[in-house]
């Protein structure tokens, strides 16, 4: 309820693009639904299925290379299925079908902002990655850099990024849960954590990459079933559904232009770079590449995602505009008290989940409840490794024990660092309950690609990059994006509640002053730098560069 | 043969620097392509909401916005696949070429 007045009112009243982008990306507070047996069953039926894969996946997994990487061993084709089913979370589903339901055009303006990441990733980091790093990012910065500050640097990086993506995904999870189950809040933060921790605890990444693999395939699957019903009740004629959508819908015509999601220009680039520039600074994504054997099939890993997530993004926005055609004309069978002003039983992220009932039925309807659930977990998994990896191979085995561990203790603090991850998750899931968390994954995208990606792309492309130039800019880039985004309004006046209009950072997204000035230190410090250290880095440049355009010496890498 | 004795070799071949040059021209050309078909779309919606939508035909209710809209989605899934074609057959081609003569 709270929610459907969020997103539908949430377009006008807040200032900014990003505001409103971070609030379609969260799942707000929910109303407790009737307890739904059959998708209860459903979800229990996915994750029997997953665990029985865990257990497969266990006998598997023996070394750290296992745990981390599945042992490098996974196709492209597979692993872009994984990818897909990292970065497709509940949020994006329910809350861009959400966004379309109530405001038309500004859900794709939206959807399109998550796309436009990944042919970055492709052109400037995948196969770069593959050929330099082994577990973690940190491993190609790592590659001719003083391993102590720059693996500190990065696993800093890679736990802030990971601990608010973290946060927003538990939080969303509880209130999925009210409003698809009809259970308690604190019940699915548990189950979560718990589910999650036998995952990559027994399967490592090889359960991982599994888990996610299902969830892409039934989320494609469910969306593509919905999408198809709508477009036959239209004679697949586009024109005929967005104008039975404009007569039904009380916004009218205003649905087919955009609408207040950006007024304000220098947001508008601001959004953009942090989600464009941010995709390609995130941890959990960019281990795995660390997972397929070669560059060819991390250039195939990536291709495959990004044909899945763009189609997926399309079939939301049918699923948005089926969800108008189809819901508001019964309003009695979906809407609060059945008055459409009230807004939809559940809030507005229930559009998608209300039209599964409408084109397939209850059965349905618990089987989109269950995969929308099976989400979270898919993406909380994968969150959890690559901070246990930041942990255990960055800070422990490389910076602690200056690489002189065996695989089998690197894998026992990789496992105690993933029980604390997980217990940590459920207790701030908990702590964060009422809270606003809509800012939290904006802000991970804003410090994945103010902190991690400058250092990463220097480090790559630049010969005269040094450790300090690295670490000063991203050290930079990390403060900057965060306090930035504490004194923007998103947080400071929704999150925070001070008074409207008292945010000294006007504008929704940092990542335009941020990523600049993690840019401009790096290149100015590694300028001025010229002690022995760094004239060493420089020497490895060429070394590096051939390893990391041709994969000569990488063979290593993945293990194999 | 020794990998550092490969590494050297790749290095001290004018093909290999050429290659490198050319390829990421090329990854760059493509980037900024993305850069302003994205961020250009995102400007119209900034400073140009009208031209957006704006009717594709007379009578029609599909606003010019939407096929732009689902143009940038596919043109960004199209891009990709373009990249990644070349670079799986061409370039790798080009690139374990290189490596070969290293090897000798």
């Amino acid at each position: 309820m709270i929610k459907a007045k969020h997103i539908l009112g949430g377009a006008a009243a807040l200032l900014a693009a990003g505001a409103v982008l971070a609030a379609g990306a969260d799942l707000g507070q929910a109303q407790k639904q009737a307890t739904n047996w059959t998708a209860i069953v459903m979800f229990a039926m996915f994750v029997g299925i997953t665990l029985w894969i865990t257990k497969w996946a266990a006998g598997k997994t023996k070394t750290a290379a296992d745990f981390y990487t599945a042992g490098g061993g996974i196709t492209g084709f597979q692993n872009g299925l994984a990818i897909a089913g990292d970065y497709m979370s509940a949020a994006s589903f329910l809350g861009i079908s959400g966004l379309v339901f109530g405001s038309g055009f500004d859900g794709l303006i939206f959807s399109i902002g998550w796309l436009v990441g990944w042919p970055v990733i492709t052109f400037l980091m995948a196969e770069r990655l593959r050929n330099l790093g082994k577990f973690t990012f940190a491993d190609v910065a790592g590659y001719r850099f003083d391993p102590g500050p720059i693996r500190t640097f990065a696993a800093c990086g890679s736990l802030v990024v990971v601990a608010f993506y973290l946060i927003a995904q538990m939080v969303g999870a509880g209130q999925l849960i009210k409003l698809l189950f009809g259970l308690d809040y604190i019940v699915a933060v548990c189950l979560v954590g718990c589910i999650m921790m036998v995952y990559v605890l027994f399967g490592g990444m090889t359960a991982t990459t599994w888990v996610q693999i299902i969830k892409a395939v039934m989320l494609l699957t469910g969306a593509t079933f919905m999408a198809f019903a709508v477009m036959l009740q239209f004679g697949f004629s586009p024109e005929a559904m967005f104008s039975k959508a404009v007569e039904v819908h009380s916004k009218k015509d205003a649905i087919m232009g955009p609408g207040a999601l950006i007024n304000d220009p220098v947001s508008a680039i601001s959004v953009g770079m942090a989600l464009m520039f941010g995709t390609a600074g995130l941890p959990h994504i960019l281990m795995r590449f660390f997972t397929v054997p070669s560059a060819k099939e991390a250039r195939k890993s990536v291709g495959w995602a990004t044909t899945w997530i763009g189609y997926f993004y399309i079939l939301t926005f049918i699923i948005g505009f089926g969800a108008i055609t189809n819901l508001i004309p019964n309003p009695a069978d979906y809407f609060v008290n059945g008055e459409i002003a009230k807004g939809l039983n559940g809030g507005g992220n229930m559009a998608a989940v209300h039209l599964s009932k409408a084109v397939g039925g209850d059965l349905f309807m618990g089987f989109i409840s269950a995969v929308a659930f099976a989400t979270i977990l898919a993406v909380v998994a994968g969150l959890t490794l690559s901070g246990a990896s930041a942990v255990s191979h960055d800070l422990y085995a490389s910076v602690w024990r200056h690489g002189n561990v065996d695989s089998a203790t690197e894998l026992r603090v990789s496992k105690i660092t993933t029980v604390c991850l997980g217990i940590f998750a459920v207790l701030l899931g908990i702590v964060f309950e009422k809270e606003n968390v809509a800012f939290m994954v904006m802000l991970a995208f804003a410090v994945a690609c103010s902190a991690n990606f400058p250092v990463l792309f220097m480090s790559v492309l630049w010969k005269d990059c040094t450790t300090k130039g690295a670490v000063a800019g991203g050290t930079v880039g990390l403060i900057s994006s965060v306090a930035l985004t504490i004194m923007s309004p998103a947080v400071w006046e929704v999150s925070l509640g001070h008074a409207k209009g008292s945010a000294m950072f006007p504008y929704a997204s940092p990542a335009i002053f941020s990523m600049t000035a993690a840019f401009v230190v790096i290149y100015l410090v590694s300028k001025m730098d010229n002690s022995a250290q760094a004239k060493k880095e420089r020497a490895l440049f060429p070394a590096q560069l051939i390893r990391s355009e041709t994969g000569v010496g990488a063979s290593g890498a993945s293990g194999h | 043969m020794k990998e550092e004795d490969i590494v050297e070799r790749i290095q001290k071949n004018p093909k290999f620097m050429q290659f490198v040059r050319m390829r990421n021209n090329y990854s760059i050309v493509l980037s900024i392509m993305m850069m302003v078909v994205y961020f250009g779309y995102i400007l119209l919606v900034a400073f140009n909401k009208q031209f957006l939508a704006t009717k594709i035909s007379a009578g029609a209710v599909t606003s010019i916005g939407i096929p732009l809209g689902v143009g940038v989605l596919v043109f960004t899934i199209v891009i990709t696949a373009i990249y990644v074609r070349r670079a799986n057959n061409e370039f790798d081609a080009t690139k374990d070429e290189i490596v070969r003569e290293a090897s000798k």
